[in-house]
């Protein structure tokens, strides 16, 4: 693994060698056209793409090993050979609808690095032979939404198309989910949709649809520059590259940074300033698992994550301090996702609230041993009953918080709460609850 | 087993299911319901004897929420 080592910049400020996607904003500390030029040099692609160009992409993409940053981390390259292998013409979709409270990282991608996201669009749409991209960016996002006008009129006559459209989505939690997106694309109203075979592929009217993630479209930009070896100088061989992960909650400096895969989770924090003593980290998002203190020297990569009962998910690292109280936070959470479920499956629109009432008396002290029972059981019959990810995320999240707060919820369920659950809130519970699922007129 | 033998089983469209119960009742072997009503349906390949009274519940879901899928090899397990 390359050493973090900081490299000075022309201005004398030090800047981390893990400053890929950021290279520009780091070194300049502009995000328009000229910087990101003088910075990455030209988008590299031919007038005329031909499918030679398209395999080599392809092949260099899948030689770099990158895996999608938008919380399901499929293997990018795979992706694009289920596309490639129809006979219509996809759409290309962005999806920089950052529904996870927690997270900013698309929020600073499209403010710090827009013209690498458009880039990459542009890349994959050439590849997969789509004549048309759509950008979407949450209904409330307005400033990200600024960012990237800005950018396509930067762009405009200068740097060859598809023409980039961009689009506002309501912005619930389940909205960004992928089939949400198309469903709302199609017409329809931004909800998940049933698929009987996951690999079934998302269309709108027979045209196959392909959804990536704004931070995958960054890294394919750079591969497409620098090449695969490149792009697995950092990180780990079975988790190259770099990803962008958002610190908040107990830390100083909370944002988003860039940091290379197998970084342990602990040192990515400290670099954000990680306050002391430190109780639990939520990491992955609202559907994600917290991360016991002990463990937080895992490095921030899926296999060890996994092996620690987490996942990269959306790339959140958020920390409660020990003066928290972990219960009251996954109530409050679980609360909120059970507001935020689509409405459509039985399971959802009943469990969620259920799990989430089950928290609420535990942090209470009104809860007891049967109450702990009964949330377990649930657990059980809420995971994998649902359309789309959404209840198991909750799933994951509270069997999580049963585990790594075991004494509390001990604790708690004698009827013994700790103090902690009057502490301020920590993890951000948006009042989003008027936004609808709109339809896209 | 026989390796000719398709093996089926049921699913339920949880978008679509509204939780009328018709399932369980007619094929209590298969599908159980939770506590809110819902259908709960066991992922084990559909028995021979209980095909006919699957397909019925396909037909008669008033939110024609049920189907009927084949397992294929890879995914039996």
């Amino acid at each position: 693994m390359t050493t973090t080592e900081p490299v000075t910049a022309a201005d004398g400020r030090d800047v981390p060698t893990t400053a890929r996607i950021m290279a520009a904003w780091v070194e300049t500390g502009r995000s328009d056209l000229d910087a990101h030029l003088d910075v990455h040099g030209p988008l590299p692609v031919p007038t005329h793409t031909d499918t030679a160009w398209a395999d080599g992409l392809v092949e260099a993409v899948r030689a770099a090993g990158l895996t999608g940053r938008g919380g399901a981390g499929f293997p990018t390259a795979r992706k694009w050979d289920s596309v490639r292998a129809g006979h219509r013409s996809p759409l290309l979709a962005v999806n920089a609808m950052e529904g996870e409270p927690a997270s900013a990282k698309d929020r600073a991608l499209l403010s710090a690095a827009p013209h690498l996201v458009i880039d990459g669009a542009v890349l994959v749409a050439r590849l997969i032979g789509a004549a048309e991209i759509v950008l979407c960016v949450a209904h409330d996002r307005n400033e990200s939404a600024e960012s990237v006008r800005t950018a396509l009129v930067e762009r405009d006559g200068i740097v060859g198309g598809p023409p980039v459209r961009l689009l506002r989505p309501p912005g619930r939690y389940v909205s960004g989910e992928e089939s949400a997106l198309v469903a709302w694309l199609a017409g329809g109203p931004a909800l998940p949709q049933f698929r009987a075979t996951k690999s079934t592929p998302l269309t709108i009217r027979r045209r196959p649809v392909l959804v990536q993630s704004a931070e995958t479209l960054a890294h394919v930009a750079l591969i497409a520059r620098h090449g695969p070896e490149w792009f697995r100088s950092a990180g780990l061989p079975d988790a190259p590259g770099t990803c962008l992960v958002t610190a908040s909650g107990a830390v100083d400096r909370p944002g988003v940074y860039e940091v290379e895969l197998g970084t342990p989770v602990g040192a990515i924090l400290r670099r954000a300033g990680l306050e002391h003593p430190v109780g639990a980290v939520l990491v992955g998002g609202y559907g994600g698992a917290w991360l016991h203190r002990d463990l937080l020297e895992t490095p921030y990569a899926p296999g060890a994550l996994a092996a620690a009962g987490s996942a990269v998910g959306a790339g959140v690292l958020a920390v409660i301090p020990a003066s928290s109280c972990g219960i009251a936070e996954t109530a409050r959470v679980a609360a909120y996702m059970a507001d935020q479920s689509a409405g459509q499956c039985g399971p959802c629109v009943f469990g969620l609230p259920a799990l989430a009432q089950d928290l609420v008396h535990l942090t209470r002290g009104l809860g007891d041993r049967q109450t702990v029972m009964r949330l377990r059981h649930r657990l059980g019959t809420v995971e994998g009953r649902g359309a789309c990810r959404h209840p198991d995320g909750v799933v994951r999240l509270v069997r999580s918080a049963l585990d790594v707060f075991a004494h509390d919820v001990d604790q708690h369920a004698r009827r013994r709460p700790c103090l902690g659950w009057n502490h301020k809130p920590i993890l951000p519970i948006p009042r989003s609850a008027l936004i609808s699922v709109g339809r896209r007129r | 087993m026989s390796i000719t033998a398709v093996t089926l089983r049921l699913r339920v469209n949880p978008v679509a299911c509204d939780g009328f119960g018709y399932c369980a009742e007619l094929l209590p072997e298969i599908v159980a319901i939770d506590e809110w009503g819902y259908p709960i349906v066991a992922t084990d390949p559909i028995p021979a004897h209980l095909l006919e009274l699957a397909r019925r519940a396909v037909r008669d879901c008033p939110r024609r929420a049920l189907l009927i899928e084949r397992i294929s090899p890879a995914r039996r397990t």
